[in-house]
């Protein structure tokens, strides 16, 4: 490579976020206490289903093809709930980015909050920014070594205890972490473990902000919903430059301490203003307020602003209300959308039935003639039996014509089709010889399923073909 | 730095045409070790797997791996998956089997219906649906009798075929050479009327005589035939090889020999083993006519 040619590949700069505290420091310690706390605590909750079913709270059964959240229980064929709760998912991202900015890439993402977490064993381990950065510095010894290996141990365990986590939702938790710890675990079980560990390690150890910046395109497709009453992280430059020691007179507020700098997760100086990497966790406002508290400035160098508002106070102007930001068109429009996904998710749910069926005609042959004459049509009809419990189900059929039902195997049309089950059971419709239906191409008729226990139908339409000479 | 500064510094070949000169930009290393890498693995892979032609085939390869015997090792895992459940339905019976044990009788309405689409379905149709001259199985008209254990007894011995000494036999006399035309036509509108088909009333009234005196003995005085000879039912709406006068009138001059293999492997080479037979008459038998 010739002198002049710029690389195409940028190495990493080290990051050493120094420890901080403060209001936003306490909610990012809030939330990531209660959503770690939902997702290794999840698994274990239990939910009495009856005796024939999984008594996990939340499970994804995808052997039995079911998914159990508490009271609900998903089939594979309402699999649009589960799409339902995926664009919900999106509206509320976008409802909060256009109102808060970046909130839930600072507070409540899987990557901040386990990279958090990482750091926060980081220090522990090898001591507070300064102290990491001597220790990157050193040449290799056996304390650097020392720290390292057991740094990366608890990494590996924390990893270890996110995979294990992670598989609990597909099984059974409780009989699964004995297994487990036997040995006697189903082989997928332990390779998504490995998995989970090593990306754990890797993406809350290693790549860290990388993750933000290069791999995500959450960040991307932000831009787009964010305006000027979109609150994020601002400097008042008007109020902190120029920048100078605190003794000098004709100097800003900004003493130039670089605190906002250092505990940064993202390695940027948010005095440069609005950047691509900057995940609005809040926590260069918690170190600049603790710095102007004890110099007895006003709070609020760094702060969360609206870029409308960055405007009107460097010619002057009083801020605008939080709240006049965040009730705008836009918002109200994404909540609206938001809502109308959900209720209409809720209304789904309350009118789903527990039961449903679906027949198929047998079309090869479509009509088989017996030996009084008669036509006969064959169907497989599925039932689908969402109850806790088995079931006795009833068929009957109703059609403009005369035609007779049988149901193979069941002189009384009666078959049981076990709790949370779907049964496929042979219908047989019968015209007689020579009647409107056995001679007409095509007789449209109903099949009725009535649950014998609670009374409850399902019906679908289906046709009988005729003998047409 | 200008171009031909960069140009200086390069290695060249020491080739040169027309004052070109060839650079010497040799590979990489690593790239050049897996390329070494690649050709050991390939010379391995002519050794370990089946590569060099021969004059009637080629190398088998030490590891003696081969695609067909692949496929053998596969069926033969999914048979001894399969054994203990053949096993059982070879030792079933058949009768009772749907309540008796469901998840056998379940399996053998699959198991059975891959025997039939194999054996079955060139002459019996899909879903037994029948054709001329085979019979529909998925009505309730029996020639043999519809019960699984008779349809099993059919589908292991067969019919009027001389490989199991057991077949269903039975032979209807060709009355070409035994009645006149005359009679033969009285015969058939007899029979056309029997089974409430249009025939002439004179003559099936003639005809009358001329089937109790013929047909009876097999097909019974009312003509409801008689499945201990294998005789078809002439009073029902279903005809194996058709109902009109003039085919009635072909069977009646020629006689019909409809024949059947014996399954079983006791009489056939690569024949249906116990459970395949056991297995095979359960899907028979609820494919909508069982009795």
């Amino acid at each position: 490579m010739s002198q002049g040619d710029t690389p195409l590949y940028a190495a990493r700069e080290p990051i050493f976020p120094k420890r901080v505290s403060g209001r936003f420091r306490n909610l990012k310690w809030g939330i990531m206490l209660f959503t770690l706390g939902i997702y290794y605590l999840t698994p274990w909750i239990r939910w009495d289903r009856g005796p024939e079913m999984p008594d996990q709270a939340v499970l994804v059964d995808l052997a039995g093809r079911r998914f159990f959240f508490f009271w609900i229980e998903i089939w594979p064929h309402e699999f649009y709930f589960v799409a339902g709760l995926l664009i919900m998912a999106g509206l509320g991202l976008f409802l909060f980015t256009s109102a808060l900015g970046r909130v839930w890439c600072g507070y409540a993402c899987p990557q901040t909050v386990w990279t958090d977490l990482f750091i926060l064993v980081e220090r522990w381990i090898e001591g507070d920014r300064n102290a990491r950065l001597r220790l990157h510095r050193a040449k290799w010894s056996l304390n650097k070594l020392r720290l390292r290996l057991t740094k990366w141990v608890v990494w590996l365990l924390i990893g270890l205890a996110t995979g294990g986590a992670w598989v609990f939702y597909f099984t059974d938790a409780p009989s699964l972490a004995v297994a487990l710890v036997n040995g006697t675990a189903h082989p997928v079980a332990y390779t998504t473990m490995a998995i989970l560990t090593a990306s754990t390690f890797f993406f809350g150890g290693i790549a860290r902000e990388q993750v933000c910046i290069y791999a995500c395109p959450w960040p991307r497709i932000q831009a787009a919903m964010m305006d000027e009453d979109t609150i994020t992280i601002g400097y008042r430059g008007w109020r902190g430059e120029p920048r100078g020691k605190a003794s000098d007179p004709n100097a800003g507020d900004c003493i130039d301490c670089m605190a906002c700098v250092n505990v940064c997760p993202m390695g940027i100086d948010i005095r440069d203003g609005q950047q691509m990497e900057c995940i609005t966790c809040g926590l260069c406002i918690d170190a600049c307020d603790d710095i102007m508290t004890k110099m007895g400035r006003e709070r609020g160098l760094v702060d969360y602003l609206a870029l409308k508002d960055e405007t009107r106070e460097r010619e002057g102007m009083k801020k605008t209300p939080i709240w006049r930001h965040v009730l705008r068109p836009r918002t109200i429009f994404y909540t609206a959308l938001w809502s109308a996904f959900g209720l209409a998710m809720v209304f789904a749910l309350f009118v789903r039935a527990d039961i449903d069926i679906t027949v198929a005609p047998v079309r090869n042959p479509t009509f088989v003639t017996m030996s009084d004459g008669s036509i006969r049509n064959t169907y497989d009809i599925r039932i689908r039996n969402k109850n806790g419990e088995a079931h006795k189900f009833v068929f009957s059929q109703t059609s403009t014509e005369r035609l007779w039902l049988s149901v193979e195997g069941s002189e009384a049309r009666v078959v049981e089709v076990p709790a949370d089950q779907m049964l496929q059971v042979r219908v047989y419709i019968t015209a007689d010889a020579g009647s409107p239906a056995a001679t007409a191409e095509r007789t449209v008729l109903r099949f009725w399923v009535q649950d014998l226990e609670s009374s409850e139908r399902a019906s679908a339409d289906s046709y009988f073909t005729g003998k047409v000479r | 730095m200008s171009k031909n500064d960069k140009k200086q510094q390069v290695e060249t070949t020491g080739h040169e045409w027309d004052g070109i000169q060839e650079f010497n930009n040799p590979l990489p290393r690593w790239w050049v070790w897996v390329f070494y890498v690649t050709i050991g693995w390939g010379l391995w892979y002519t050794v370990a797997y089946p590569a060099w032609p021969l004059l009637t085939g080629a190398t088998e390869g030490y590891k003696g791996f081969s695609t067909r015997g692949q496929v053998a090792a596969d069926i033969a895992a999914v048979e001894a998956q399969n054994a203990p459940n053949n096993a059982a339905l070879a030792a079933s019976d058949l009768a009772t089997l749907q309540t008796a044990n469901p998840a056998l009788y379940s399996y053998a309405v699959n198991a059975g219906g891959a025997v039939f689409r194999t054996n079955c379905v060139q002459c019996h149709g899909n879903e037994g649906m029948g054709a001329t001259g085979y019979p529909t199985l998925s009505d309730d008209d029996w020639l043999w009798g519809g019960s699984v254990v008779d349809i099993a007894y059919t589908v292991s011995n067969g019919v009027r075929n001389e490989s199991s000494p057991d077949a269903r036999f039975s032979q209807m006399p060709a009355f070409g050479d035994i009645l006149s035309n005359e009679e033969i036509a009285n015969v058939v509108a007899y029979v056309r009327a029997l089974s409430g088909q249009e025939a002439d009333a004179t003559a099936a009234a003639a005809g009358q005589q001329v089937f109790l005196d013929n047909c009876s003995a097999c097909h019974g005085e009312d003509g409801k035939g008689d499945r201990m000879v294998g005789a078809p039912n002439l009073a029902d709406a279903l005809w194996l090889y058709g109902g009109d006068a003039a085919t009635i009138t072909q069977t009646v001059k020629n006689a019909r020999f409809g024949v059947m293999p014996a399954w079983s492997e006791a009489f056939r080479d690569g024949g249906l083993t116990q459970a395949e037979v056991n297995a095979v008459a359960i899907y028979v038998h609820q494919l909508g006519g069982g009795e």
